[in-house]
């Protein structure tokens, strides 16, 4: 009997020696970064999600191909929130306890991050988000990232361009009151509108699911404003721009938008009617630094369309991260990833030169994009 | 002025196509006495089936109009048969009707959403070609002269359809007593199919004319539609025809004359419901509804 245990005893070491081995010929021949990607591949914001999981997948295949035997490669692995937060809490704790990745990426939308990224600042795990927009989610915590652009960094961009390109003095502005994102981008846009000194002659709103905007825009157009500004999703948008266009408000007084107008649908929905719509956006696709242009190419190749927004901020996410684990010098030390991370300071990406302000947010320069022969195209270019 | 014109336009266009879907709302709640939950779907589905042809075929919407409003009448068989008929007998028909055809409605929505996916889509640019004409500042388009006069006409059939054919003054009798046609010898529950194909053929042609104005179709479009209905026919009087039409354009000006007052969408709802209340305390029966002597 005691010989017996002893034997036991006796293999369990040797298994035990025999797997640290294996694990330092693997850091011998090259560290191996877990990533948890969680993003919306069902639900509402199926259409972001998609195009975000491309550009992960697309960066992660560079990384691991260029570092060869004992570069750092990335392991991303892909998680469903179905868009809403209940989801996106399970896929937090499956990545933060079972696969013990060493940061998230995502989540898709503004709202799931508000509940999940708390459990990934309590559990001390870095979150790289790369489409929230919305106030406060980087003040949720300190291991709390973004590099896609805020409403109150892109918007004062835009309206300060437009000023200055067209001359604008009195806008009206045309809302959806009912929705946090259409409601906080009308927010930045007043704010906007008052420091650049251009008048607002009316405020109209609208609300979800509306397809009528006719008596809304029918009063607008009456004021004769220069420019109209709209804080809307895409789905209302479209509608708004066709009907203004039918109802007779004339081509010389531009739409200005938000995020939400940011969205090849926009100009599918839209038509022509989306002609010389002027737009914030936090990524200039025709930019012609030749990260962006191997960008635009590889992925246009691999996945038969080329990329919007989103996939390019997914795309720079990954490579931010990377960045990260290289300074921290570890592929599994989250404190030393958080660290390395907030150092982060002029990083050559896609967005253009990119950095972390104190607050975590990102900041890089942002660009005007207007649509012009059914495409997005940089503004006053 | 012309700014109050416009307004008013837009209010009748709207107004047009709310009485339309209404129209066939209250066509087989005056025949059967029992609100057809499901005609919002029907309206939905009409839409995209209209939209499918054009795109999926490239067959004109002048072939896809017709083919779609068909499809939607035999939609209206199929309520008739599963959600109403089987009920028929039972002493709670009315009630028990009613909640059936709330599941019908959740079927068709949900097989909308698994048919066409959950995204906004549109009728391909061009589909039906737009002029624009100014006139005394006022904007019409011939797009929305085409829809009225489409509803217009519809409308007017539907009325020389009731009162001189065969089968529509057979209807009119089984609205008003169902035994009695049956001992004149009507086949009452013909009658009754026919009914439910003439009622979902019309909504139908509202939700196709309301995709093509306002270009975005959606599985769930037929909710925002589907309460404003309800209060239409209840404001024209339950059961009439020229109060469903009259209360569509009472509904539709109240809603647009209120953004353009106030500003503000939020309002919308409450003065036309308001409106709606009124009308409901000085002529209980609605604007044209007659006083009827309930038969217990």
């Amino acid at each position: 009997m005691k010989n017996e245990r002893f034997r036991k005893g006796y293999r369990l070491i040797l298994v035990l020696i025999l797997m640290v081995s294996v694990r330092s010929v693997t850091f011998a021949a090259g560290q191996e970064v877990k990533i948890g990607a969680a993003l919306s591949m069902t639900g509402a914001a199926a259409a972001y999600g998609a195009t975000q999981k491309n550009g992960i997948q697309l960066a992660s295949d560079e990384i691991n191909a260029a570092a060869g035997s004992d570069g750092i490669k990335i392991v991303p692995l892909f998680d469903d929130d179905a868009s809403v937060p209940q989801q996106g809490i399970n896929v937090y704790n499956k990545f933060i306890n079972a696969d013990r990745v060493a940061l998230i990426i995502g989540p898709t939308l503004s709202n799931t991050a508000q509940v999940t990224n708390r459990i990934a600042q309590q559990s001390g795990v870095p979150v790289l988000a790369i489409s929230n927009t919305a106030k406060g989610i980087t003040d949720i915590g300190d291991y709390i990232f973004r590099d896609s652009l805020t409403e109150a960094v892109v918007i004062p961009n835009t309206i300060r361009v437009a000023k200055e390109k067209l001359g604008i003095k009195k806008v009206a502005i045309l809302y959806g009151d009912d929705d946090a994102f259409t409601k906080g981008g009308y927010d930045a846009f007043k704010n906007a509108l008052s420091e650049a000194g251009i008048e607002i002659l009316s405020e109209m709103t609208f609300a979800k699911g509306d397809r009528n905007f006719s008596p809304q825009l029918t009063q607008l157009k009456s004021l004769n404003p220069d420019a109209i500004v709209v804080s809307a999703l895409v789905e209302e948008a479209s509608g708004i721009l066709s009907q203004a266009r039918q109802l007779g408000i004339p081509a010389t007084v531009p739409i200005i938008g938000g995020n939400g107008f940011n969205s090849p649908a926009l100009i599918k929905n839209a038509g022509e009617s989306a002609e010389g719509v002027i737009v914030g956006a936090a990524w200039n696709m025709t930019s012609t630094n030749p990260l962006n242009k191997h960008f635009v190419d590889a992925y246009t190749n691999r996945f038969g369309s080329p990329p919007d927004q989103f996939a390019a901020q997914a795309y720079a996410g990954v490579y931010i991260a990377l960045e990260a684990v290289k300074k921290a010098g570890s592929a599994d030390n989250r404190k030393a990833i958080r660290e390395a991370m907030a150092q982060i300071k002029d990083f050559d990406t896609v967005l253009g030169k990119f950095s972390f302000t104190a607050g975590r947010d990102a900041d890089h320069t942002p660009v005007v994009q207007t649509v012009k022969g059914g495409k997005f195209v940089v503004f006053g270019e | 002025m012309s700014l109050l014109l416009q307004q008013l336009v837009n209010g009748l266009f709207i107004g047009s196509v709310y009485g339309l879907f209404a129209v066939g709302y209250t066509l087989v709640f005056g025949v059967l006495d029992i609100l057809n939950m499901a005609h919002a779907t029907v309206f939905t589905l009409g839409g995209l089936v209209a939209l499918w042809l054009v795109e999926g075929s490239g067959m004109s919407i002048w072939a896809a109009f017709p083919l779609a409003v068909l499809f939607s009448g035999l939609l209206g068989l199929v309520l008739d048969r599963v959600a109403f008929a089987p009920l028929r007998q039972r002493s709670d028909t009315y009630f028990s009707g009613l909640i059936s055809s709330i599941a019908m409605a959740i079927i068709f929505e949900s097989a909308a959403l698994g048919l066409f996916g959950a995204h906004t889509v549109r009728f391909p640019p061009n589909t039906i070609k737009t002029d624009i004409w100014r006139i005394e500042g006022v904007t019409i388009t011939s797009l929305q002269v085409e829809i009225v006069l489409v509803a217009l006409i519809l409308m007017g059939a539907l009325s020389l359809f009731l009162h001189r054919t065969r089968t529509g003054k057979a209807i009119r009798a089984v609205a008003e007593s169902e035994r009695t046609a049956r001992l004149l010898g009507i086949h009452v529950d013909g009658i009754i199919a026919s009914t439910f194909f003439v009622s979902s053929a019309l909504g139908g042609a509202a939700g196709i004319l309301f995709g093509l104005y306002f270009d975005a179709l959606s599985p769930d479009m037929g909710r925002s539609i589907e309460l404003k209905g309800l209060a239409v026919i209840v404001l024209g009087g339950m059961g009439s025809i020229p109060g469903a039409i009259l209360g569509g354009l009472t509904f539709g000006l109240s809603e647009v004359l209120t953004v353009a007052v106030t500003g503000k969408s939020n309002l919308r709802d409450a003065v036309a419901f308001t409106v709606l209340f009124a009308v409901l305390l000085l002529r209980p029966e609605g604007l044209l509804g007659r006083r009827r002597a309930r038969e217990v």
